[in-house]
């Protein structure tokens, strides 16, 4: 479905290879209902980390006049690359993505929202926009039709919280990346500017060109039934054949890490693996087993999350690892509610006593008491004192490094107190 | 110091790319930035009273994101990923040799203003830990002994144009994914390199 010659990211070599025939299709032949119909078919469900069906999340559009279609393209959830590869490989493909989908759900505005890190990307996507611009396929009357679409591509600067959607519509706005509360701002009701906008995941709209050529029903016989489709997953950590790979959703993790990636480095045993980005509880070489599908992890108590799957050795300090994710989290809290804007930065004080030495035998019960009051009950998919999940991401290292890794973090902290 | 004609002519080109002119106030603060190297107090008046909001609404936003620095720093940023996939990969000793190589660490510059360091989390570069950018032109799996190199290098040729395609084959190894063919574009500053706020330069 991502097919990568050398030079893909150019119009050129876009079309020679069939693109932007879909769309010529769609807009001369096809009613948008009947686009929005093969992606409720495809069953796809999001890309970004949620996992909601995509042609739902269409149908919940507010009718107005005026409507919004936002790509999120602020990856940074750590271990995730997937995106990356869309953004400076397929441009095109991604474009012809917006158009399909401005068309089907009646928009004229749409905006790219790019990472700012992601410099080299945003500047392919913007020569890109332009190629397309000057190829009639993109802003007024699009090859000749009466639908038109214009593309703006925004750079974020340096935040992950802006990967949640409703932050990302404030920053967009020339906002502090802060996330907005659902109810009432459901982006498809109340999004950018107050009106109702789609909010899609790079890989998700990328997928759309597909769908419609080849079918719903043809893109939902890929993969399982919950997980129709193919996905890329993002592989990386202590693993022979880091990358990135597109398969079919359903294979087990010890497939994917065996063979495709080639297994752990230097022949050792997988300590944990992080399943969906370091947002998702960890998984043991117990789970190795289980499908990679939205369902199947769901239910073994973790998350597909956004593709990202990052394998740790058996020499790793797990203790060293939860630090960083926390940490990464301390850092990326936006500060607006006060379990994670606190708990975080506390737990990542106390994990760094505990690896200094200088740990208490109190430590683990307060890292857990911490934890719950980010999120009640340490249940997964966690309960929230907080208006997005950022906070009880940062306790799914500390529960799972817990409940698989308890000794090892005792064996850290001094019995005694020497002076 | 006040913005010169010409960067408000760009600053106003921009704010009609949106449909609400608050929209502009990112890429204005990169405006800043590509000025100035940071956010300095005059040109917090200059967006304030281009987009027509308070000082203070400026300052707040500027204030919340990572990338648009408050102090001046060096003519090269050189930003270490220390989220997992790195830290596992040994992200710290990167950043001790940076250290060392520039005598340096925090946003602090050097006495020749020629490099600042900050640990950064994660780039998207996981597949070619560990990983580091220089002026956001990103470099994946640079070994030991590269990073010195490296610093050598900028310190010595001092390139105007900063370009990921070059870095990476001089200092790095493994990537996170086929590159495809090259590209000679690259960032001018401390700043992502970027058609829209001008600061795209082109290999010589």
């Amino acid at each position: 479905m991502y097919n990568n010659p050398g030079d893909s990211h150019t119009i050129d070599t876009y079309i020679k290879n069939g693109g932007y025939e879909t769309l010529k299709i769609v807009l001369n032949n096809l009613d948008p209902q009947k686009v929005l119909d093969e992606v409720k078919d495809s069953n796809i469900r999001g890309r970004g980390g949620a996992g909601f069906p995509t042609g739902t999340k269409w149908g919940f559009l507010a009718e107005e006049e005026t409507r919004y279609l936002v790509v999120n393209a602020d990856e940074s959830e750590p271990g995730t690359f997937k995106d990356r590869i869309l953004l400076e490989r397929d441009p095109h493909q991604l474009i012809e993505g917006m158009i399909i989908t401005s068309y089907a759900s009646n928009i004229s505005e749409a905006f790219i929202y790019i990472r700012g890190e992601y410099a080299k990307s945003a500047r392919r996507v913007q020569a890109a926009v332009q190629e397309a611009y000057e190829n009639s396929l993109l802003g007024d009357n699009i090859l000749g039709t009466d639908f038109s679409l214009d593309i703006v591509v925004h750079l974020g600067a340096g935040a992950y919280i802006c990967g949640e959607e409703t932050a990302l519509l404030n920053s967009l706005e020339g906002k502090r990346g802060e996330p907005r509360l659902k109810p009432p701002f459901f982006p498809a009701a109340m999004g950018l500017y107050n009106k109702p906008t789609l909010v899609n995941n790079v890989e998700t709209i990328s997928a759309i060109p597909w769908i419609v050529k080849n079918s719903g029903k043809n893109y939902a016989k890929l993969g399982t039934e919950g997980s129709t489709g193919t996905r890329i997953f993002s592989l990386s950590g202590h693993i022979n054949n880091p990358g990135n790979y597109e398969i079919e959703m359903g294979c087990t993790f010890r497939e994917f890490i065996e063979d495709l990636g080639g297994g752990v480095r230097g022949d050792k045993k997988v300590k944990a693996f992080i399943p969906g980005g370091a947002s998702a509880p960890w998984f043991t070489e117990d789970h190795l087993d289980i499908k990679m599908t939205i369902d199947d992890v769901a239910e073994a108590g973790s998350m597909l999350g956004s593709g990202a799957v990052i394998v740790m050795d058996e020499d790793t300090s797990m203790l060293k690892a939860a630090k960083s994710i926390v940490s990464f989290f301390a850092h990326e809290s936006c500060g607006q509610c006060t379990p994670c804007r606190e708990g975080t930065t506390w737990m990542e004080t106390i994990l760094d006593r505990i690896e200094n030495g200088r740990g208490r035998t109190s430590d683990i019960d307060l890292l857990l008491d911490i934890s719950d009051n980010i999120s009640p009950g340490l249940d997964w998919p966690p309960k929230m004192t907080t208006i997005c999940p950022l906070g009880p991401s940062a306790v799914s290292p500390i529960v799972s490094l817990m409940q698989y890794f308890r000794d090892e973090v005792v064996s850290l902290i001094p019995t005694k107190v020497s002076l | 110091m006040t913005w010169k004609k010409t960067v408000i002519t760009d600053a106003k080109k921009i704010i009609e790319m949106y449909p609400d002119k608050r929209s502009a106030l990112g890429p204005l603060l990169y405006l800043a930035l590509r000025e100035e190297g940071y956010v300095s107090k005059e040109s917090i008046t200059e967006i304030s009273s281009l987009i027509g909001i308070t000082e203070a609404q400026v300052q707040s936003v500027a204030t919340f994101y990572s990338m648009y620095k408050q102090e001046p720093i060096g003519k090269y940023l050189i930003s270490v990923c220390k989220s997992i996939s790195c830290e596992i990969s040994s992200s710290s000793t990167v950043t001790s040799e940076l250290i060392e190589a520039t005598g340096i660490s925090g946003l602090k510059t050097d006495e020749e203003e020629v490099f600042s360091v900050e640990e950064v989390e994660c780039i998207g570069a996981c597949g070619g830990a560990p990983a580091i950018q220089v002026n956001y032109e990103t470099i994946e799996d640079i070994k030991e002994g590269k990073v010195k190199e490296l610093c050598d290098w900028l310190r010595t040729n001092q390139p105007k144009v900063i370009n990921s395609d070059e870095l990476q084959d001089k200092f790095g190894g493994r990537k996170s994914f086929d590159w495809g063919i090259q590209d000679n574009l690259g960032s001018t500053g401390p700043y992502p390199g970027f058609q829209t706020y001008k600061t795209i330069g082109e290999m010589s």
